[in-house]
Formats: C-alpha cells, structure tokens, sequence
C-alpha cells in the first residue's frame, strides 16, 4: 500500500530524512520507533502532505501513485490519515462540524452520496461512545480549550469516522495515562482490518503493549537503523535507543574515515 | 468674517439654509446650534496632525460641496425601500435622509415606552430632551458632534421607562439615498434607558445608490441604574459613503451595555466610541467587528472612561482585512484618580488575507489609580498555517479551509449578537462574501 524508496527530505535546507525505504502492505501494522529529534514526525507529515516539508531526493509511493502529486486533501480523500502529535485548535468551527465538512468532502471526491445530518450524528455517536467521549464535545470548537488527552482521543475519534486505508499516528501516546490509552488502542484496534494499514510512531513501547505491531522500525539521525519484529520493541524498552547510536557513532566513524582515506 | 474662500464656508451656508427652512424651535436648540455651528466654524475639521486623526485623513471631506441630503420622495425609491428585509423580530423606525419615515416604519406604543422622530418629539416641548440631549456627546471635544448638533432636527428618541423590559429590540435603520451632488445627512440618536430598564436596539446606516455622501451620525446612550442596553451597530453603507459616527455612552451605577459594532460597507469609515462610566458597579462591553476590503478605510477609535470605582470594561475588535484596505484601532482607557478596583481589558485582532493591506493599532493607557487591573493586547497575522494543514489533512479544499478560518474568526464575534435573526442574517452575509459560502452556510 506504501512504499517508501529513499526518501530524503529537508526543511530550510536542512536535511532531516537521509534515505528512508519502507514498505507497508495492506492488513499491516508498522511502528516506526527511534528517539527524539531522528525524523519520526518528518516522515508522519511528510506522507501527509505539510508542505513546509522539500522532498530533495525519493519518493513515496501509495497504492502505485507518487503521492508528491498530491494535494493534502487529495491525499486525505485517498483514505490516508494522519493523527497530530499536536492538535491544532481552532475556535469558532465545531467539531462536528467540522467533521462532517470533512467526512463529505471526502465521499463527495469518491463519488459517494453525502451524508445528512442525522445519518451523520447516528455515525459520531456511536463512534465517540467507542473512545469514552463525552458527546458534549461535538458541539464545542475543535481542539479549542480541550486538555492534551481529549485532544488525542478525538485524532482517534475523527480516525474512526473517516475510515482511512492508511491510518498515521503521530506520537498518539504522549499525554495520555493509561487509562485513556487503553481506550485509544481499543479504538485503533477496531479499525484494524485486512484492507487497512496503520502505521504507529512513537518514541515509547508502552502503546505498542495494547496496539501490537507487526513490524518495528528504529529511524535514528534520519534513517531506518533497524528493522524487526515486536520483539524489537521490547528490547528497545530494556536497552533504550543508546545502544543504537553507539552502532551508529561506529558507523559513521567508520565511514569518515573511509571517505578520508578515499579523499 | 465668513468669506467664499472660507474651506467651511459650505458647511456655514449649509446650515444658514437649512436653519431658514425650520419653523422657529425652541430657544435652547436654537442656542446649541449656533454655539455647536461656532465651535465647528472654530476648529474646523481634524488633520493627520491631530493625534487622534493621525491615520485616517479626512481631507476630502473639506474639499467636498456636501449639500445637505434632501427629501427622499420619489416613489420608487419607496418601494425599494418598503421591500427591503428591515425584520430582526421587532419595531422598526426608519430615517430616511435623517428624516422620519413614517411610512417604512413600525412602531407599537408598548407600555410607557417612548419611540419616534426626535421631531416631534422636539415639537412637543417635551422638557427631558432639553436635559438630554447633547449633554454627553461634546460638541467642544470633537469637530463632527459639533457639526451633528448643528444640523440637529430630526432623528431617532427613545426612551424606555424605569423597570421596563422590552420584550423586542427595536431597529433604527438610517438610510441616506445620495442624489446627484455630494450629500450629507447628521442623524442623531438619543437613547434614554431609566433605572432598572432593559432593551436592545440596532442601529443600522445603509445607504441605496453609490453617489458620494457623507453620513456624519451621532448616537448618545445614557443608561440608568441597574439598567441593562444592547446596541449594536452595523455599517454597511455603500464604498461612495463617508461615515463619522460618535456613540457616546454614560453609564449610571450597576449599569451593564454591550455595544456591539459592526462594520461591512462604507468607503472611509470612522466610529468613535466613547464611554463613561460614571457610577459605581458598572459593566461595559465594547464590541467590533470590520471585514474590509479594496480600498476602504475603517478607524475604531475607542475611549473607556473610568471615572467611578469598582467597574469593569471590556474591548474586543476583531477585523479581516483584504484588498489594500486599512483598519485603524486606537483603544485609550482612562482610569481616574478615586476609580479604584476598576478592570479594564482591550484586544485587537487582525487577520491579514492580501500583503497590501494595513493596519496601525494603538493602546493607550492612562491610569491615575493605583488598585486597578488593566491590560491590552494586539495582534497583525495571517491565516495559520498549522490550522490550515490540519483542515485540508482532514480532506477540505484549501480554498474551503481558508474560508472556514476566516469565518471561525469572524464568527467569534458574531456569535456575541444576541438577537437570533440578526445574527443569523450576519452570518449568513459573512459566508457569501467567502469563497465556498455555501459550504459554510451550515455552520450558522
């Protein structure tokens, strides 16, 4: 469903993604782990579209289409999703509202009939009774005033009345406790499928307990430095990403020095 | 010596005439004209090198013949105007070139309240106007409340007895309908609000064809104790229209206004809102809103006076600004010495939509108490990135997510006007004017 081929990538001029290749299949869930500052939510944005981004070298495949191509409504109506690791708030536009522009917008570029009011409030109900939300949100401004947990239930809210194919999720875990991240993965869990793929960024292993991958990757200075199975993230849990770096440190040394010796 | 050459020797020739039409009046009305005309006469209009008037010349209004707007008769003007939706589900008192319309408008005696032309109301003797009006709008402090009171005939009187609630706002709509020749009309307004009376009242000014014109309005609210008033106003006068509006507020003790203004139309618009808060307890809330574009031109220039203790003041203007259009806010507080506990608060915040246009946006505090709380803030910004990336992520065109962040801004402040109908009619405005409107018409 995607495939990434050595993308590099850089805001003003600075490069932050150096070569990523990955492949996600449809009926998949990837977690791309790595610590702070390697690129994790470059890449989440990147296939989402923020153009402040320059792809200088790569390219994203989706579905067999070059997603550079694409506008970030495009690609939103494509069935890509992305949950923000930061909410933004905006005052005066309900959230449902909101949603339901969104939701129409997308059938109506699918060819799909729009849905009224009511189909439309049966459908959030229902949905936001999933994620433990209290239905007065709806009526409230989007994002406005709501704490950082309200706030990453209802990316995952909104995830579940979309429906993407390919569902992103940008650090979802940060601020919730575990209560609430219970729920989150409850909600994430329903939606997998054999036709959906999901891809789950975050620094800590601790949703990967309740969203179970089936992939793990480690992108550490702008690159996948490892890939495996669930059981990598365990042993990123123990080891931490030190380790990694000490690899990579010998890496990189060990490149130096042959670029000197080739210089 | 008045000359030909005299630059406001129209302006005195102007009311010469118009003075010569009236039948006699009263004494006292007499007397304010002339020491109005003279104060006038006396300084003549501002220039930008009057701090007050730093950013908004108006110097076309010197070199402009304005004569004053006549009768409007000619009938089908009437029937334009008999068409037009006036309704937000209540009376109506329509002025049509400053004069009473008796015939546009509705009005139904309720219980003790006082609705009509300030003519006749003038005409009857009645002693409180000779009390009333022109006592807060000072014509020795500004230049166009002086030319207003000099021009004062006929107008808009209301007064709402001691503990009167009216059930339904009342609507004065202000219509100029410029001929041929610059015309100016100087509509003025006198609200009474007794202790312990509550109302709502919409002022509207609009104009019906785009000859030039100069709608100079002045608005004088005088709220009593324990008493409660909504006003707002909304300018929507044609891009041919210069609109100088003073809204003079006075304020008695444990009073609460809201006086909400918002501008859509009008080629050079400025509105000066004064309010006083003269007893204690008092709640003042100064609302705006200005969405302009091409080449207009629109000042707020506020003025909080607190001058009795223990009350509050708040000052929100919002403005969307495209085109080579440009806002001018200037929100002075003045906290007196003895206005002790008083809470004052200012905002003004501007979305820029096009790199041409402008805006200039002036705090000033003057504090001569030392228990008081008084803060102001502006902001000059564009449409947020992030926000719109989040809308589009979500699947909405830019050009819809564009839109639903103007309205979102804009639509702040509309949702603070309180009668249905007429907030529903501005929201309604407010998508039309955006790309995709009727994508958002849902939202209201």
């Amino acid at each position: 469903m995607l495939v990434i081929e050595n993308l590099h990538v850089a805001v003003d001029g600075q490069e932050i993604l150096k070569g990523v290749d990955l492949m996600v299949g449809a009926g998949e869930v990837h977690s791309i782990m790595g610590p702070n500052g390697s690129g994790k939510s470059t890449l989440a944005q990147v296939i989402a579209g923020r153009d402040t981004y320059q792809i200088t070298a790569g390219r994203i495949l989706y579905r067999g289409r070059d997603l550079t191509e694409l506008s970030p409504e495009e690609r939103a109506c494509e069935g890509i999703f992305m949950a923000f690791q930061y909410p933004v708030e905006i005052p005066g536009v309900s959230t449902s509202y909101f949603l339901r522009s969104a939701l129409n917008a997308q059938r109506k570029y699918r060819g799909l009939e729009e849905v009224d009011a009511l189909d439309f409030l049966t459908l959030v109900k229902e949905r936001i009774r999933l994620l433990g939300m209290d239905e007065r949100l709806l009526n409230r401004a989007l994002n406005e005033g709501f704490s950082g947990g309200e706030k990453k239930r209802n990316e995952i809210f909104q995830l579940a009345v979309l429906e993407p194919r390919l569902a992103i999720l940008d650090e979802t875990d940060s601020g919730l406790d575990i209560d609430a991240l219970k729920v989150v993965a409850d909600g994430v869990n329903r939606l997998r499928s054999p036709e959906r793929a999901l891809v789950v960024v975050t620094h800590y292993q601790r949703l990967l307990n309740y969203i179970v991958p089936d992939y793990v990757h480690v992108l550490a200075g702008g690159r996948i430095v490892r890939s495996g199975g669930k059981e990598l993230a365990l042993e990123l849990e123990q080891r931490g990403y030190g380790w990694l770096s000490d690899e990579q440190a010998i890496e990189a040394v060990a490149g130096q020095a042959a670029a000197e010796r080739a210089g | 010596m008045i000359t030909a050459t005299e630059p406001n020797y129209s302006f005195a020739a102007a009311l010469a005439e118009f003075e010569s039409r009236l039948d006699g009046g009263r004494p006292w009305l007499r007397e304010l004209r002339q020491a109005a005309l003279a104060r006038f006469l006396e300084r003549g209009f501002p220039t930008t090198r009057d701090e007050d008037w730093r950013f908004t010349n108006v110097s076309v209004l010197q070199r402009t013949p304005f004569r004053p707007a006549g009768v409007c008769d000619s009938p089908a003007q009437r029937a334009t105007l008999l068409a037009l939706p006036w309704d937000v589900g209540g009376e109506q008192l329509i002025l049509v070139n400053g004069r009473y319309a008796p015939d546009l408008s509705t009005l139904s005696a309720e219980n003790g309240v006082r609705c009509g032309s300030l003519a006749s109301a003038l005409a009857t003797g009645d002693g409180e106007l000779e009390d009333h009006l022109a006592q807060y709008a000072d014509y020795m402090d500004c230049s166009f409340v002086a030319l207003n009171t000099a021009f004062i005939a006929d107008g808009a009187y209301v007064r709402i007895p001691r503990r009167h609630v009216a059930e339904r706002p009342l609507h004065i709509v202000h219509i100029s309908v410029p001929g041929e020749a610059p015309s100016m009309v100087h509509p003025r307004t006198l609200v009474l609000v007794d202790d312990e009376a509550q109302a709502s009242i919409v002022e509207s000014y609009i104009s019906l064809g785009e000859g030039t014109s100069f709608t100079n309005a002045v608005t004088e609210l005088v709220v009593g104790e324990r008493a409660q008033l909504r006003h707002y106003k909304l300018a929507r006068e044609a891009l041919g229209t210069y609109h100088i509006g003073t809204v003079q507020i006075h304020q008695k003790r444990d009073s609460e206004v809201l006086s909400h203004c918002i501008t859509l139309g009008g080629g050079l618009v400025r509105h000066n809102i004064n309010s006083v808060l003269a007893g204690a307890g008092g709640h003042c809330r100064l609302l705006g809103l200005y969405l302009v574009g091409g080449d207009q031109h629109v000042d707020n220039h506020l003025r909080v006076e607190h001058v009795a203790p223990h009350c509050d003041s708040r000052e929100v203007f919002k403005g969307i600004l495209e085109g080579r259009a440009r806002a001018v806010f200037t929100g002075r507080i003045v906290v007196h010495r003895g206005a002790q506990q008083t809470d004052a608060k200012q905002t003004n915040k501007n979305l820029m939509l096009s790199g041409e246009a402008q805006v200039d946006s002036k705090p000033q505090l003057e504090i001569h108490a030392d228990d008081v709380k008084c803060t102001h803030g502006a902001t000059i910004g564009q449409i947020d990135r992030d926000a719109l990336f989040y809308l589009r992520s979500r699947g909405l065109s830019e050009a819809a997510a564009r839109s639903l962040l103007v309205y979102a801004f804009a639509s702040e402040s509309l949702a603070q006007v309180e009668i249905e109908s007429l907030r529903r009619r501005l929201q309604r405005e407010l998508a039309d004017r955006l790309p995709q409107g009727e994508f958002l018409e849902a939202l209201s």
